[in-house]
């Protein structure tokens, strides 16, 4: 088992023509994806990635044609929350988006249309999702991985790579990295990954890589405390010497009654029982400690 | 990105809500021409205000009342040139001062949590919202707009009611709220903040007492991801505010702050550049700034972004953290090549790629000669021993 994408996804790459799409669809491929289909508005009939996958006009047509389940999308901006909502109509349960520089105010409906279909939309802005020796969607180079028992869950894309490449050389494999993305407006957030790791049996560690900003690390600490006892969790959380003020929305820091310093979502974290490292690459080692054995 | 409160007020004014006219001024001259036309129109005071895109200006004195023209000539001069939070102040806002009756809060935001707009009001107004919060959170009323039908009328209409609005200033309040809900879909916003939203006092042209809510004070932050569909208001970005850098950055499609310290950083994604800062400071020494050269650079923004960090005079060591992914290692590394070759002064580098094309960009790097790190934790405390005067 793993969670979001697996042995069973079969995959459409919205965008698969693209310069973007195309190198990482053959990266998701030659990982043993199952990349069923790829659209282009235009060019349905002909094929992508020398010949091996067929193009759709459509996801409609990629899902009743080519039996996809889940879609990436590499399409910009501009056409990114067509696409999703494209996506959603055909039925596609898991939707995720790569695509960074959405307006935000555009992603509010987009998000709200996902959640009423009962489709799950990661991103947008994020690195994707693996689960190792499964399925690979995204942009996360293939070579960080070991398959193992430890959930990952990322506000961060590169960050992400980072703590895993860690947890790799550790000896500590991942069930599934979830790169749930660094927008204000994003379909998925670390309270729904941790909810899905608790309920996968194969996961029996967890990783959350946060930064600086909004309520949602302090959340996510909340429902570990309470739903996740037991359950082996490390943290890192970005920015602690970032300058107050030039990232950090005054917004969010309103709406949350103050929080989103990294000083404040460590101390949530680790009064839930999370350890939280300094350095990336001290994870692997704190899992240890809490008492993971992989 | 951050407008002054005079272009704030023009996007108020422009999507219907009460904003009493204003004049800005740039020299002590036109700030008491200003005030000459508001005294001629009735006014007793009026106020001159330093429009600087920091917070707390009033505090620093930004912010002032004058009863004669030869007054208001006085202070302009005092605020005009005056320092706030390491910001000249180049012009003034040039009002008639209102005569106040209550202060209230309101503003729109994008709430990541609900990942809806959210309106909040306050009856405790004219003071710092984040103030209100931490003090008396309990203050602060919320609603929710709908992610389709947008702010409903009786969202807006409770929300005037819990901060103790009746008639006949309800109305007035609903339609101020439903304003502020349209200028920020219009603008593509990301904060709409009136601060205060006051009940003032003024008298008719036949002389009768009156009383009405008017917009006192504006504070707009527009999404960057929007702003290419409004060239209007790219034109509000205030340039005469903006480090040289920033506009360098802008045009490279690169997130750069400036910082204090000795060490240049380069990194892919914001995470990770803010991890690199953090293990920078970790190991003893001081960043000179944030740089993200953002998912999928190329070698030409490989390039702009060295000269952003070679441009600042106190950095003494590079450190090029790229974990690639949608990134590619060899672009960068021929970036960075390429980027050498054409420097005008030699700083010590370490560099490290890792992740997509890790593999050729290693190549590329060890035959140019570049001193790489193998782990992130290795390649900070490699420059900061570079910094330090060390050599590899």
């Amino acid at each position: 088992m793993s969670i979001l994408v697996g042995s069973d996804t079969r995959l459409v790459v919205q965008g698969i023509t693209g310069r973007e799409g195309e190198f990482h669809t053959r990266a998701a491929i030659a990982y043993g994806t199952k990349v069923v289909a790829g659209t282009r508005p235009g060019k349905g009939g002909q094929t992508a990635i020398d010949g091996t996958v067929p193009i759709f006009d459509t996801v409609a047509e990629a899902a009743t044609q080519a039996g996809a389940n889940s879609s990436v999308i590499f399409i910009p901006a501009a056409g990114a929350p067509d696409a999703i909502l494209e996506a959603v109509d055909a039925g596609i349960r898991t939707i995720i988006c790569i695509t960074e520089g959405i307006p935000a105010l555009d992603m509010i409906p987009v998000v709200e249309a996902a959640r009423r279909a009962g489709a799950r939309l990661i991103g947008p802005n994020c690195p994707g999702v693996t689960s190792p020796g499964r399925a690979k969607v995204g942009i996360i180079p293939a070579s960080i991985h070991k398959l193992g028992r430890a959930g990952v869950v990322s506000r961060s894309g590169t960050l992400t790579y980072e703590a895993v490449q860690a947890m790799t050389d550790a000896g500590i494999g991942q069930s599934t990295c979830v790169g749930i993305g660094g927008d204000p407006i994003i379909g998925t957030t670390f309270l729904d990954v941790l909810k899905l790791f608790r309920d996968d049996p194969e996961t029996e560690a967890i990783v959350m890589i946060g930064e600086i900003g909004g309520s949602a690390e302090e959340e996510a600490a909340a429902f570990a405390a309470e739903h996740l006892k037991g359950v082996p969790m490390a943290a890192f959380i970005a920015g602690r010497t970032a300058p107050p003020g030039r990232r950090m929305g005054h917004a969010g820091a309103i709406i949350s009654g103050g929080s989103g310093t990294a000083a404040e979502k460590i101390a949530a974290l680790e009064a839930a029982g999370v350890r939280v490292a300094d350095s990336p690459t001290q994870l692997p080692r704190l899992l240890l400690e809490a008492g993971y054995r992989p | 990105m951050k407008i002054q409160e005079a272009d704030a007020k023009s996007l108020l004014l422009a999507g219907g809500l009460p904003v009493p006219s204003w004049k800005v001024a740039r020299t002590p001259a036109e700030v008491e021409a200003a005030a000459r036309t508001f005294f001629a129109a009735g006014a007793e005071r009026v106020v001159i205000k330093a429009q600087v895109l920091v917070g707390g200006r009033g505090k620093a004195g930004g912010v002032k009342l004058a009863g004669s023209a030869e007054e208001t000539r006085e202070v302009g001069t005092r605020i005009l040139g005056m320092d706030i939070k390491g910001i000249t102040v180049r012009k003034v806002l040039v009002g008639a001062a209102a005569e106040i009756v209550k202060e209230y809060y309101l503003g729109a935001i994008i709430d990541r949590a609900s990942r809806r707009i959210v309106l909040m009001a306050s009856a405790e107004g004219g003071v710092e919202i984040e103030e209100v919060a931490r003090r008396n959170p309990g203050a602060i009323h919320r609603v929710s707009a709908d992610p389709e039908l947008g702010l409903l009328a009786f969202q807006a209409r409770a929300l005037g009611l819990a901060i103790g609005l009746r008639d006949p200033l309800l109305s007035p309040f609903v339609a101020i709220a439903e304003g502020l809900y349209e200028v920020m879909k219009a603008n593509d916003a990301d904060l709409v903040e009136v601060n205060p939203l006051a009940i003032v006092a003024e008298t008719t042209p036949d002389g009768t007492p009156t009383r009405r809510l008017v917009c006192l004070d504006a504070k707009v932050t527009l999404d960057d991801s929007g702003l290419s569909r409004h060239p209007a208001l790219e034109a509000l970005r205030d340039l005469d505010e903006e480090d040289p850098t920033d506009a360098q950055a802008r045009r490279l499609g690169i997130n750069f702050i400036h910082l204090d310290g000795t060490i240049g950083c380069m990194v892919n994604g914001a995470g990770l550049a803010m991890t690199t800062m953090d293990l920078v400071k970790h190991y003893g020494g001081e960043p000179a700034n944030f740089l993200d050269v953002g998912g999928g650079a190329r070698r030409e923004t490989v390039r702009g972004a060295m000269e952003l960090i070679l441009g600042d005079t106190k950095v003494n060591a590079i450190l090029v953290n790229i974990f690639g992914g949608i990134t590619r290692g060899d672009e960068v590394a021929a970036g960075l090549i390429e980027a050498r070759a054409q420097q005008l002064r030699e700083v010590p580098m370490v560099v490290r790629i890792v992740g997509t094309n890790a593999t050729e960009a290693a190549r590329l790097l060890m035959e140019a000669r570049f001193e790489t790190a193998t782990s992130l934790d290795e390649a900070a405390e490699k420059a900061v021993a570079l910094s330090k005067g060390a050599s590899l």
